[in-house]
């Protein structure tokens, strides 16, 4: 079923100051999975991310979104940073930062306008923050922040989805809320990938796991690779202790 | 009023307005302090381009000495990227050794004209209308205000322009790049246009005060609203407010305009950092008290959701057992009694149906921390509101 290439990762190998982070990395993500990215702190896991979209320079090797570079597929790519990326203080509504994700599709000096304004409402709708539109964004709680950056990426309206720990911070009925949105993405066939650290709901919310330690460890369905043996190799003898942490 | 006060005051106006725009994306980017650098160490372009040019408004000046802003921030992100600094000490470490190299030149070459070391760090407004700009024989106004007037539609244009990119790049720079607007390209846009307005602004008000300009209307600015385009506007006002007030104060105390503005830059600060409705002092004092006054008042709900007994639920129970003094204890039944949430009978108090209700929905939000069903509450209650 799942025949179809979204992205392909071939030899990257990515160095902050010389020092790889990422060593050697080959990735092969199948059209239409719902994949969580695990490995240990300093992993290189959001590096990963950042790397495929560009907005990191590999050292070595490449990336590829369907066939293509990043830079001609932009448009098939959402992506959802880390929620502490960013200075929440910044004067600007819920709505305004949802508009933000309309710009890639406006391109350079166009301004969005009433449909983008429209696509940005329906987004908000769907993660269940439109009575917040107009709210400041450093009045919102962690979890409703992390709703607008999703719904920033779902007016994208992107084949393929990059999150960086879309669970980190947020309350319980916002997890749930996020991945039900995130399985109906699927469902709809598109691509979601996951940088994610709760090991315990991996088979709950995943269907397919990449493991990454530096170097990656293994790749596949969570029914198949998802077992002690990879995790042992992941996060080392103590694997157990970090789950519980 | 004589033309040449007007003409001051027009020119002022415009700096003010030209420095507030970089100035507040270099507040909400936290790089204040590049517009320091940037503003001392554009000096040996500026000497360099004087000696080619030997003339102070030349365009090729302004271009020298914007490279030479760039030249900075790069120089500045080389040594930060090296690991070995800090941003704060590597700026620290660059913007003197270039602004020095201008100082050296000016004492070694330029002692005898017009530019001199004083002129540079606090510039001089009052001459600006002497220097007139003859085209064709015809007086068309003050060289510097046709200079800050260029620099300043440049600017507004490029503002316009590139709004949305300054500030998708500004609030999350992973984002943009992702989206394929490269942050180092707005990075740089942004960088050329503060070295650009601090060349044109020097002249009228010198590099120590430009920074004044830059930072302080935007900071104003900042502590008053939470719309970016507002903020823009707010700190264009505040600019434009203390040039011309500034302007006055000199006039009356017969002292430096560039100083006076700045004297004003920085009182206005000051009263919005006291008085501004929800970020400035006072107001954060005053939340913060209201919370702790709401903090009690939800304690005394619970305790009397708790108990039915009346020894529990007497009036003079609460300084007795809860343990608060008098005054806290009225303040906690006023509020209480205010919000129809307790009604009191023969010294005893009893919670009323709303009062019950919104004991149960704090406790359970205290608990679950759920945000969404307490929105109804956040209007009333400071608790709520993070």
């Amino acid at each position: 079923m799942e025949n179809k290439i979204a992205v392909q990762v071939d030899d990257l190998t990515v160095a902050y100051n010389y020092k790889p982070v990422l060593w050697d990395i080959d990735l092969e993500i199948p059209e239409g999975v719902l994949m969580a990215i695990v490995g240990p702190n300093g992993a290189g896991k959001s590096t990963l991310i950042k790397s495929i979209l560009g907005i990191l320079k590999p050292i070595a090797g490449s990336v590829s979104i369907y066939g293509k570079p990043y830079d001609m597929q932009r448009s098939l790519v959402a992506y959802v940073p880390q929620k502490g990326s960013v200075d929440w203080d910044f004067p600007t509504t819920a709505l305004d930062v949802v508009m933000m994700g309309t710009y890639g599709s406006l391109g350079w000096i166009k301004r969005p306008g009433q449909k983008e304004k429209k696509a940005a409402l329906e987004a908000l709708e769907k993660v269940g923050m439109l009575p917040f539109k107009n709210r400041q964004i450093s009045q919102l709680s962690g979890g409703q922040q992390q709703r607008i950056f999703l719904a920033r990426a779902l007016v994208q309206n992107a084949s393929i989805y990059f999150m960086d720990e879309p669970f980190q911070g947020v309350d319980a009925t916002t997890e749930i809320a996020i991945i039900n949105i995130l399985k109906e993405l699927r469902k709809a066939g598109k691509t979601v990938v996951v940088v994610h650290h709760d090991l315990q709901t991996v088979p709950e919310y995943f269907d397919w796991v990449t493991f990454l330690n530096v170097k990656k460890i293994a790749t596949g369905p969570v029914k198949d690779i998802f077992n002690d043996d990879n995790l042992t190799k992941t996060y080392g003898i103590n694997y157990k202790v970090s789950i519980q942490e | 009023m004589s033309s040449a006060q007007i003409e001051i005051q027009v020119i002022a106006s415009l700096v003010a307005i030209a420095c507030a725009i970089p100035g507040t994306f270099l507040v909400l980017r936290k790089m204040a302090m590049i517009s320091d650098a940037i503003s001392h160490s554009i000096l040996p372009g500026i000497v360099i381009g004087f000696f080619i040019t030997q003339d102070l408004n030349s365009p090729l000046l302004i271009l020298l000495a914007a490279i030479t802003g760039i030249i900075t921030v790069v120089l500045v992100e080389y040594i930060q990227k090296t690991g070995l600094v800090k941003e704060d000490t590597a700026i620290g470490l660059v913007f003197p050794a270039l602004f020095s190299i201008g100082v050296i030149l000016i004492a070694k070459n330029a002692n005898d004209v017009h530019l001199d070391v004083d002129a540079v760090l606090l510039g001089e407004l009052a001459f600006a209308p002497f220097d007139r700009l003859i085209i064709y024989g015809v007086d068309v106004g003050p060289k510097s205000l046709w200079i800050i007037g260029c620099i300043l539609l440049t600017t507004l244009g490029l503002l316009s322009a590139f709004f949305k990119e300054l500030k998708v790049s500004t609030f999350d720079a992973g984002l943009a790049a992702s989206l394929g607007f490269s942050p180092g390209v707005i990075h740089y846009g942004l960088m050329s246009v503060s070295s650009v307005t601090t060349v044109g602004a020097f002249d009228a008000v010198g590099a120590i005060l430009v920074v004044a300009l830059m930072i302080a209307p935007a900071a104003t600015a900042y502590l008053l609203t939470t719309n970016l385009k507002r903020m823009l506007v707010y700190a264009m006002c505040f600019g434009v407010f203390s040039a011309i007030m500034g302007y006055w104060l000199a006039h009356i105390l017969d002292a430096s305009i560039a100083g006076s503005i700045t004297t004003i830059l920085g009182l206005i600060f000051f009263v919005v950092y006291l008085f501004a409705p929800s970020k400035g002092i006072i107001a954060v004092l005053f939340r913060e008290k209201q919370q702790r006054t709401e903090v009690f008042l939800l304690t005394f709900l619970l305790h009397l959701k708790n108990h039915n007994e009346e020894g529990e639920r007497h009036v003079n129970h609460l300084n007795e057992h809860i343990n608060w003094q008098k005054v806290r204890s009225k303040t906690v039944l006023d509020l209480a009694l205010k919000n129809n949430m307790i009604t009191i009978n023969n010294k005893i108090v009893s919670l009323t149906e709303k009062g019950n209700d919104f004991t149960a929905q704090a406790i359970d939000y205290i608990i679950t921390n759920e945000d969404t069903q307490i929105e109804h509450m956040k209007d009333d209650f400071f608790l709520f509101r993070g």
